[in-house]
This record gives C-alpha cells, structure tokens and sequence, in this order.
C-alpha cells in the first residue's frame, strides 16, 4: 500500500472550511439525538427479556404528546441547520462582479480552459489565490461534473447549456480536480489539477503563456472570428441586412418576437449563435444562419467573450 | 392472559397443506395460489441476488488496487451497471412485496387468497420475462450507462445494449403495476369480516402505501425509457440538445420515479419490522396510527422530494431550496417510526431471537442510512458529497443495511409458516450478528471516501484512498459469508427429518399464526372473523386496547 490513510481532506477556501464545520456540526447534534434512542433500544430489549422477573404493569401504548414531542423537536433543530447549509448554498451562486471568468468546456474525456487574456490549457488550471474566480462550464457531448474536493464544491456540466461555479482559493497549492458525473469508460481518468498560486506567481504564469494559447486576448480572438465568419457582415451598421446591433448587448433586457423578454445572458449569446431560431429578436426576420455545426464551443465561448467586451467598451464611453 | 380465543373460528382440522396439495411441475407453474406464487418468486429473486452479487464480487475485487487490475475500463462500468440494475428491478423492489407480501397479505386480513389470482400468476411470468432479456443483456456483452441510464450518454453515446436493457426494465414495470393492483383491490375488498381498516397489521399498511407507489410512479419510468430508446433508435430529440432536447429533463422524469422507488423498496421493510418487533415483544405496538399513517406520509411526500438528486444539475437554486426543505420533511415520518419500535421495547416481554436482531439491526443500519441522507439533503454539504462514495455508502445503508436485513428477518420468522419447518436458531443468531458487523465493515468506510473526495464509479482512483478501500472489500467477504449462512441452514431445514413447525411457534398474534404451518391450500379451514385489536398481547394496558 503506497500512501497512507488521509482521514480529512485539505481545505483550500474559506467556503470549505465553512462546509466543514457545518458537517461538524450537524454531526455532533445527529449522536446526540440518536446515541439515547440505541441505548434504550438495547437497554430495553435486555432488561424486558423473556426470562426476567421485571414490573412490566401499566405498559404504555400510546401517548400523543410524546408522539409530537418527538416529531417536532428534533425537525425544528434540523431546520436550524437547513438555514445554515441553504446560506452557504446561495453564496455559491452570488459571484461577485470582479471575479475573473475562466471559460471550461468538457469532453470525453478531457477539461479545456481558457483564460479571458487568452491563455488556454488542459486538465490543469490555474488560478490566482485571493482572487475571486468565476468558471463558466459547457460541455461538447455528454454531462459531466467539475469536482475539486479541496473547495468541497461541484457543478454539472450540460451539454447545450451553460453552468457556472465560483470559488476564491486562498491556499495556495495543487488539488486534485476530477470528473464526478458518470461520462462513459475513461470517467475515472478524467481528472486534472486545480493550480493555486501566490498572484505574483500567476501573472508570470499568465505572461508565459499568454501566447502558448491563442494571439491576444479572449475577446481579440473572438473579434477575429466575428469578421472572419462573416457576422460582421450582417451584424454592423453599414450591412444591407437588418440584423440587430450587438454593441452593449451582454446584460441588456431583449424584447423577443414570441412577445417575451429576457436579459442577454451568456446562455441567451450561445443559443443565439449556435440555434437562432430558438429565440428571435423581435422586429427581425429569422435569416440568421445557424451556427450549430460550424463552430466549437471554444469559439462560442470567444465570441460570447467578445460580445461582453463590446459592452465594457460602450460602458466605458 | 386471557383465556379467551383470540379469533373466533372452529379449531384447525387437518387439511392437506398447500405444499402437500399436488407435487406435479404443472400444478406449480399454473398456479394460482399466491403461496406457491411467493415461492416461485423466492426462487427467481434469489437466482438473481447471485447474478447481482457476482457483479458486485467483481466490484470489490477490481477494488482492491488503485489501478484496477482486474477488469477494463469498460468491464468496470458493465459490472457496475449490471450490478445496479439486476439488484434495484430484479432484486430488491420484488423482494419483500413479491415474496412476503404474495404470501402474507391474503393471510393476515383473511381470506383465501389475492383479488385476481391469475393476474398474480401473469406478474410472475412477466417479471420471468424481463429477467430472461436482462440475462440475455449480461451475455451479449452488457450495458454502461449505470442503473441510472442519464442521457445523453445513454442515448447517443454509450455503447453497450442500452435498448435491450430498457426493454426488460419496461416489461419488469408491468409485473410491478399488476401486483401493486392486485394488493389495493385485495385489501380493499376480501378483508375477512371484522377486520376493520384500524385492526390491519401493520404489514398490511405498509404494502398498501407501495402498492399506491407501484401504481402511480411506475408508468413514468416506463414512458421516460422508451423516449431514451426511441431517441437512441430515430434520434427523436427529447434529450438530446443538439436535437433540441433537454437532458435535464431526463433526470427530472428519472428521479420522479426513482426517489419514490426507494421508498418501494423500504417501505415494506418497514411493515415487516413492526411485525417483528410486536411479535418478539409480545406487545402491542406503540403508537398504532402514528406508526400506520408515517407509511401513507413517506408515500405522498416521497413524491415531492426528487429534485435533491439534482442540487449540482444546474437546476434553479430556488427549486433546490424547496427539495432540501421537503427533503427534510419526509424523514419526520420514518424517525416517527423508530421512536415507536423502541417505546414497544418498554415493559415488554422480549424475546431475543434472529428475527428480532435482524430488526434491531435494521434499525441501526436504517437510522445510519437515514441521517446521512439527512446530511445529504442539507445544501452545502450536498454539494461536495453528492456522487461520491458518501452517497453509495448512503443508500447501501438504507436498501442494503435496512431492506435486505428486514426482507432476511422476515424470512426467518414467516420460515416455519412458509415451510412448515423451524431453522437453527442458534445460527440464526450468528448470521444476524456477522451480517451487521460485515455491513457495517463494507459500507462504514465508504462514507470516509466520500467525504475525502472518491468519485461514484470509479475503476481507476488515487492511491491514497486503498486503504478504505482494501478493508471495505474484505468487509464485503464477511458479509458474503453472512448472506450465504441462512441459505445453507433454511434449505437444511427442509430436508426429510427436519423439526416441524407448529401453528405458532412464536407465540405471535395475527391470523396467520392462527392456521397451520404450512397453511391449507385456502388459508383457513374456515373463514375467520376478527373482533380483536391487532397486537392483542395480554400486556397491553386495557386501557388503550380499542383505540390506540
Ligand atoms: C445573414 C445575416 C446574419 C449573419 C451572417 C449573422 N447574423 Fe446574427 N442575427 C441576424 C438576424 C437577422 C438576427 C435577428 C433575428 C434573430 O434573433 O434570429 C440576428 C441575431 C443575432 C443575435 C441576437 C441579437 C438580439 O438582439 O437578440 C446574436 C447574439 C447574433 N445574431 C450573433 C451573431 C454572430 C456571433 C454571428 C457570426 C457567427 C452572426 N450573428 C451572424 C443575422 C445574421
Ligand atoms: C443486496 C442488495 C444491493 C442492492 C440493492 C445494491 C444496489 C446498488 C446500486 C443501486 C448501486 C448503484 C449502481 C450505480 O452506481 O449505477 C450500487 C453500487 C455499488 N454496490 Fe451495491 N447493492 C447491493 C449489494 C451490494 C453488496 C453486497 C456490495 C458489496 C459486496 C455492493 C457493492 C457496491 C459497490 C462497490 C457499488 C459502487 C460501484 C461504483 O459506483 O463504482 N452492493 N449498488
Ligand atoms: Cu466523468
Ligand atoms: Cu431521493
């Protein structure tokens, strides 16, 4: 037997240690109202036996108000805790706004990161430690799930789909990431590592690679594929076409010509390229081509990036 | 004691018993008797807990070494899923109904035998049916999707006979829904008079609260495998996104079925306790209705609790909220449950015998199974637990820990009913105590896994959890041991020579007990008539005996 039992795992944010003291807890509380009830069990059991001579007169049947007692005070403690885990639960899902977006897609049976400066790898990710970081997950054929034990935190990936999870690291460190949705037979060798590094550490990192993986940053990439595949062509102010203007888009209410409304959210983008005619924008004829087969979610994710910096340049005039 | 009998019927005559009645092949497999039914199903499961237990053999033994040496990455995912599916449809949710409840229902509320004897008869041979394409499954190489068949993967991407395999789970639910049928129209219409609905066993409660489930969550599971096959099949797009399907909604659908089911598969466990622990008591049971209408409860609230298998699906954070509440919910009933079995213990009048450890064992196992599943609905912790070991540890307690123990306890007491034979107490004992012990060395350190972050389904895993791994496997060889025991000495039983049973050899109350072991071929000699409490032992407090 190589290494040895490791009872607990590492906690590398404050969320987990926070899951931590929660299981603590509840686990206390869990012996208490449990240990009494098996040892009267036993107790019980032992003391009334066939052969003994014991009082056994008066043998109660029924009482309603131990029935309630019992009912209702355990379930009111329990309820406590729902409290606790439901606000940890929430904080999961309330990024805070400058958490840097790292885009994952999944597939069998691999992870692909790309940083929003344009620095991409696999199965390896590295972030800043202190640093809030917000992943924004697809995945190219069947669900998955990113797992990092030492965050206690998971999420799906879904096909079709956007999900997202945000952690903020504060050890630096290497944690194991792995795969924790059944994906088919090489699941158990989906896995990488989660790379914490002091942020001085990252940015050299970040300067190293920069150029490993695409030129430029995510939305320059993405830029380049909006002309190159011709969008520019119908989506731009001097295009014959009447297509809606995409400058600013990302965050912005959009009136559909079903008669709804929604906000312009990274699903909203995708789905607008890779299946236009699931939602059409009201006022429009439904000419735009689809892009479903054409592109890879890694290009999604760049152009996606690049309608949101469109944003950051308008909000910056 | 009073001296009065407890059931006012004539005094048993000698009547040939339905195992004496005709010895032919024909009079077998063209019964209508729902005792020789219960057999036939006895056997059948059994053959299968071998399949499903070999499966898991392999599991345990590939196990052993963090590289998998045994089988292949695709042999690993077969065993698993076959393991899976042969133990959940084929197993466990006929188990108790289907042996027990086949054999008891009729018996415990007086007459002679279900509502549609030849429907019985049809549940069988569809559940032969299924179980024969399942088997086909495993020799034509398999399948890898796990019981849980989650698409796309099951639809588009794996390989293995995914349609072969949804077919028997399909034709398996027809077998499931008939029996569900038949009980409620049997309890509803041939309880034998004076058996009113607050003098039913609780055994009886319990099957009626399954059979609602049998009959209302079935039909969803059959429809959402057919839209997997046929997307598999035509590629109709129904989960498929890039046919503009959801696969969400796959998991939606499967969970709608399968969270209740795993209350198919405890609930009937349930009964069987609370009629082991009155029996061994000798005590009416605290808290009748509390304890009969928690059954009805888990069944209706077991239906609005599915979403806690999706907390990390991506499903709306709101959604999850209610799921964790309602989850929390529906535990209220089952600890209802345990405090009443153990309140009976007080002031009674025990007897210490296997079936009364199987119950006591149940009890431990199940509490353990149902506290972690409590933890499992708080939110955070889900998060990081969920599809890890935490949750195999979980619901093994639970299926495993409580419903395979009771579904033995029950075999052990209704044994000399069923047979006409008694069984080795002494060993009895012993099978009990190292089944609990081989459990609890399986499953225990699989909750220590979990929590360390060991994936669900995994061949291949990181060195540093071996060692968990190793004593869990060697846990698992106890167990083994364990299991094997009962069918070595109840089958020893049978053997010409074997002590023979008398009416009631556990001094028990309840109809059953009150016709020969075995039974005649229509249960009683004549109909009985019921004007008894149910648990009308001589200790019950006078007081409480007409309401309770
Ligand atoms: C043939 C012209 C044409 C081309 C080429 C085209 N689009 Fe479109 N696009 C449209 C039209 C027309 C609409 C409005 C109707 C609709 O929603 O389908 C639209 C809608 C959109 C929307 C939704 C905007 C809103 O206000 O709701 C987005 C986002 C978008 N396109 C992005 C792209 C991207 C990215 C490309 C290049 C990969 C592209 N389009 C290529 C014509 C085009
Ligand atoms: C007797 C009734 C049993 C039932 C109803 C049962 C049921 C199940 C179910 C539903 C699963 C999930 C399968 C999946 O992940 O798709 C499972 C997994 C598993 N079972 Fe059992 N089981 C039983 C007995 C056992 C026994 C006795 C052992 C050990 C000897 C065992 C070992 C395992 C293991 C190791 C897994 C996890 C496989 C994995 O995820 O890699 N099971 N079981
Ligand atoms: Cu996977
Ligand atoms: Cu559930």
């Amino acid at each position: 037997m190589s290494a040895g039992i490791e009872l607990w795992p590492p906690a590398a944010s404050h969320h987990a240690q926070q899951v931590d003291l929660l299981i603590g807890s509840f686990g206390a509380m869990v012996w208490l109202l449990t240990i009494p009830v098996f040892v009267l069990m036993s107790w019980f059991a032992i003391r009334y036996r066939r052969s003994r001579e014991v009082n056994r007169d008066h043998a109660p049947t029924r009482n309603l108000w131990v029935e309630v007692g019992w009912s209702v005070i355990p379930f009111i403690l329990v309820l406590g805790f729902y409290v606790w885990a439901t606000m940890l639960f929430l904080d999961l899902y309330r990024p805070p706004p400058d958490a840097i977006p790292i885009h994952v897609v999944a597939k069998q049976w691999m992870w692909k990161f790309q940083h929003p400066d344009g620095a991409r790898e696999i199965n390896n990710l590295h972030v800043p430690a202190g640093r809030p970081v917000k992943l924004i997950m697809t995945s190219e054929d069947v669900i998955h799930s990113f797992y990092v034990p030492a965050l206690r935190q998971k999420q799906d990936l879904v096909p079709g789909r956007y999900t997202s999870l945000w952690f903020n690291a504060d050890k630096p460190g290497r944690y194991p990431l792995r795969c924790a949705e059944f994906c088919g037979a090489d699941h158990s060798a989906m896995g990488g590592t989660l790379i914490v590094m002091p942020p001085q550490d990252y940015a050299v990192w970040l300067g190293r690679n920069r150029d490993g993986g695409m030129d430029g940053t995510l939305a320059q990439a993405g830029a380049r594929l909006f002309r190159d595949l011709g969008c520019s062509g119908c989506h731009s102010a001097a295009a014959s076409v009447k297509a809606p203007p995409l400058e600013g888009i990302f965050g912005r209410p959009v009136a559909l010509a079903d008669g709804g409304t929604l906000i312009a959210d990274d699903q909203y983008l995708s789905d607008s390229i890779l299946l236009p005619n699931k939602q059409v924008a009201a006022g429009y004829r439904p000419i735009m081509p689809t892009y479903g087969n054409v592109l890879a979610p890694e290009q999604v994710n760049a152009l996606v990036a690049y309608l949101k910096s469109s944003r950051a340049r308008e909000d910056s005039k | 004691m009073t001296d009065e009998p407890r059931f006012e019927h004539p005094p048993e005559e000698r009547a040939p018993s339905y195992l004496a009645e005709s010895h032919s092949l024909r009079s077998w497999f063209f019964t209508t008797d729902h005792k020789r039914i219960a057999l036939l199903y006895l056997v059948s499961i059994t053959l299968f807990f071998l399949i499903g237990a070999g499966a898991a053999a392999l599991i345990r033994l590939d196990l052993l070494t963090p590289q998998g040496d045994l089988l292949t990455n695709d042999g690993y995912n077969r065993a698993f899923s076959i393991h899976g599916i042969i133990m959940v449809w084929f197993f466990l949710i006929p188990s108790i109904p289907n042996v027990l409840g086949n054999f008891l229902v009729p018996i415990m509320i007086g007459t002679r035998d279900l509502a549609f004897p030849r429907l019985n008869l049809l549940s069988w041979y569809i559940y032969i049916l299924s179980g024969l394409l399942t088997l086909y499954v495993v020799v034509s190489g398999g399948v890898d999707t796990g019981w849980t068949f989650y698409t796309p993967l099951s639809s588009v991407y794996a390989n293995g006979a995914v349609v072969a395999t949804i077919v028997a789970v399909f034709i398996s639910g027809f077998s499931t829904i008939l029996t569900g049928l038949n009980f409620i129209v049997t309890i509803h219409k041939l309880r034998a008079p004076g058996m009113t609905w607050s003098r039913l066993p609780l055994f009886i409660w319990s099957h009626y609260a399954v059979s609602i489930i049998f009959v209302l969550a079935t039909p969803v599971l059959a429809i959402t495998l057919l839209l997997v096959a046929a997307e598999r099949l035509i590629g109709i797009g129904v989960f498929d996104p890039r046919l503009g399907g959801d696969p969400l909604l796959f998991q939606h659908l499967f969970w709608f079925y399968s969270h209740p089911a795993v209350y198919i598969m405890v609930l009937p466990a349930l009964g069987v306790v609370s009629e082991l622990i009155t029996a061994a008591a000798h005590k009416r049971i605290f808290g009748y209705w509390f304890v009969a209408f928690a059954s009805i409860a888990i069944a209706v609230i077991g239906f609005m609790v599915w979403g806690h298998h999706m907390f990390v699906s991506g499903q709306s954070v709101f959604a999850s909220a209610v799921f964790s509440f309602l989850s929390i919910a529906v535990a209220v009933p089952s600890a209802i449950k345990v405090y009443n079995w153990t309140a009976t213990l007080y002031k009674a009048d025990v007897a210490i015998d296997a079936p009364l450890l199987f119950a006591l064992g149940f009890i431990g196992l199940f509490v353990a199974g149902g506290l972690t599943g409590l933890m499992l609905a708080m939110l955070a912790i889900d998060v990081h637990v969920t599809d890890t070991y935490f949750v195999v540890a979980h619901f093994h307690y639970i299926m495993v820990g409580g419903s395979v123990t009771a579904f033995f306890g029950g075999l052990h007491f209704w044994w000399p009913k069923m047979t006409g034979r008694l069984y080795n107490e002494t060993l009895g004992r012993i099978a009990a105590i190292l089944i609990l012990v081989g459990f609890n060395i399986t499953f225990f350190p699989q909750f220590l896994l979990g929590y360390q972050g060991m994936p669900r389904r995994y061949h291949v895993y990181p060195p540093e959890f071996q060692v968990l791994h190793v004593i869990s496997s060697l846990g698992a060889a106890l167990l083994a041991v364990g299991y094997a025991m009962p069918a070595f000495y109840l089958l020893w039983s049978l053997l010409p020579g074997g002590r023979r049973a008398p009416a009631n050899p556990w001094g028990a109350s309840g109809l059953e007990w009150t016709t020969s072991s075995p039974p005649p071929k229509h249960n009683f000699i004549a109909q009985p008539v019921v004007v008894r409490q149910p648990y009308d032992y001589p200790l019950a407090h006078p007081a409480s005996r007409d309401d309770g």
